[in-house]
């Protein structure tokens, strides 16, 4: 048996594969298969975007030109610095060094939720004004409370100027559920990383949570262009 | 086990490759490229995107398989947008010229 001169397996090998090696390999396919899915699941959106966008380009530009770049451009930075943690965090995995492990995985969960925040003022600003509240320029939520006023575009682009704002919601929202879904996740496996679960040989989860988060950063890579700079022109 | 450990330096090297593009796409979107805007601004965004790919996400170091269930991602968003826009783009087409 091949199998029997192999070194002794650390961590949990499941008993349908033959070694740990093939083990991550399945696991880390796996991953990719639902990533490819997840792209076609946002793609639905962004195949969406460039229609209207291509359609409705002055509201489109209004829409996207009323968006605060600057905002946009602090939590692509946030961002972006929360995948460079999560990739020190499975660094430190592949070297063994758990308590650096939880280290990069808070900062990485510090950073998500620093990004979740700015992005629940942005809403705020934009939903409050539809409940009389707030101190946001207009309620921009799709449906009849929405305020074209503020955008400060011809009569007849005003109604178009929704369909961004849709897109807007939907978009953003679908990628900011995915943090809120990703961040627990996170959390749970630095806390097996603190208990001293992973080594060299085996840390599988911390990997796939990491390419779960380089996943939703991605996703972001391509919404802040078109959401915030197509108006900047 | 294969893993490829790759040096800290890396990362913070494409760390500092993305903000630096970051940057690049808010200087460029002040500029107006008429048509090709979009074209820029994607552009970036999909050389930003092939970093993380490539470096955060270990493609680079991924065996065949792996590498085909990538590709084959991008090339069905692909098809997925290429049949949408060839049909929303040619429909003001007119066989007699006439728009």
């Amino acid at each position: 048996m091949p199998e029997a001169s192999a070194p002794p397996a650390q961590g949990p090998l499941a008993h349908h594969f033959a070694n740990l090696k093939q083990q991550k390999h399945a696991a880390v396919l796996g991953m990719w298969v639902f990533i490819a899915q997840e792209v076609l699941f946002f793609g639905g959106l962004f195949a969406t975007y460039a229609v209207y966008a291509m359609k409705y380009k002055e509201a489109f530009e209004a829409g996207s030109g009323h968006l605060n770049w600057k905002i946009g451009f602090f939590n692509t930075l946030v961002l972006i610095a929360s995948s460079l943690t999560m990739a020190m965090g499975v660094h430190s995995a592949a070297l063994g060094r758990s308590r650096r492990i939880v280290g990069w995985l808070l900062a990485t969960v510090f950073l998500g939720t620093v990004f979740l925040g700015v992005k629940y003022f942005e809403y705020g600003e934009k939903i409050a004004p539809c409940f009389g509240m707030g101190a946001g320029p207009g309620c921009l939520v799709p449906g009849q409370l929405f305020d074209a006023s503020v955008l400060h575009v011809a009569a007849d682009v005003a109604p178009e100027t929704q369909i961004f704002y849709s897109l807007y919601f939907a978009m953003t929202g679908l990628h900011a559920l995915h943090m809120i879904v990703g961040i627990p996740i996170i959390l749970w496996i630095a806390h097996a990383a603190w208990k001293g679960r992973y080594s060299p040989a085996w840390h599988t989860p911390v990997e796939i949570v990491g390419l779960y988060w380089h996943f939703v950063d991605i996703i972001w890579i391509f919404l802040f262009p078109l959401l915030y700079l197509m108006g900047r022109h | 086990m294969s893993d490829h450990i790759v040096s800290w330096k890396v990362y913070v090297g494409v760390f500092l490759a993305l903000v630096a593009l970051t940057v690049t796409t808010v200087v460029a979107a002040s500029y107006d490229f008429g048509p090709l805007n979009v074209i820029v601004a994607l552009g970036i965004a999909i050389t930003k995107a092939t970093l993380v790919v490539l470096f955060f996400m270990h493609a680079r170091y991924a065996g065949g398989l792996t590498r085909l269930v990538v590709l084959s991602g991008v090339a069905f968003f692909f098809i997925l947008v290429f049949l949408t826009m060839s049909d929303y783009v040619t429909r003001s087409w007119s066989l007699t010229g006439a728009s």
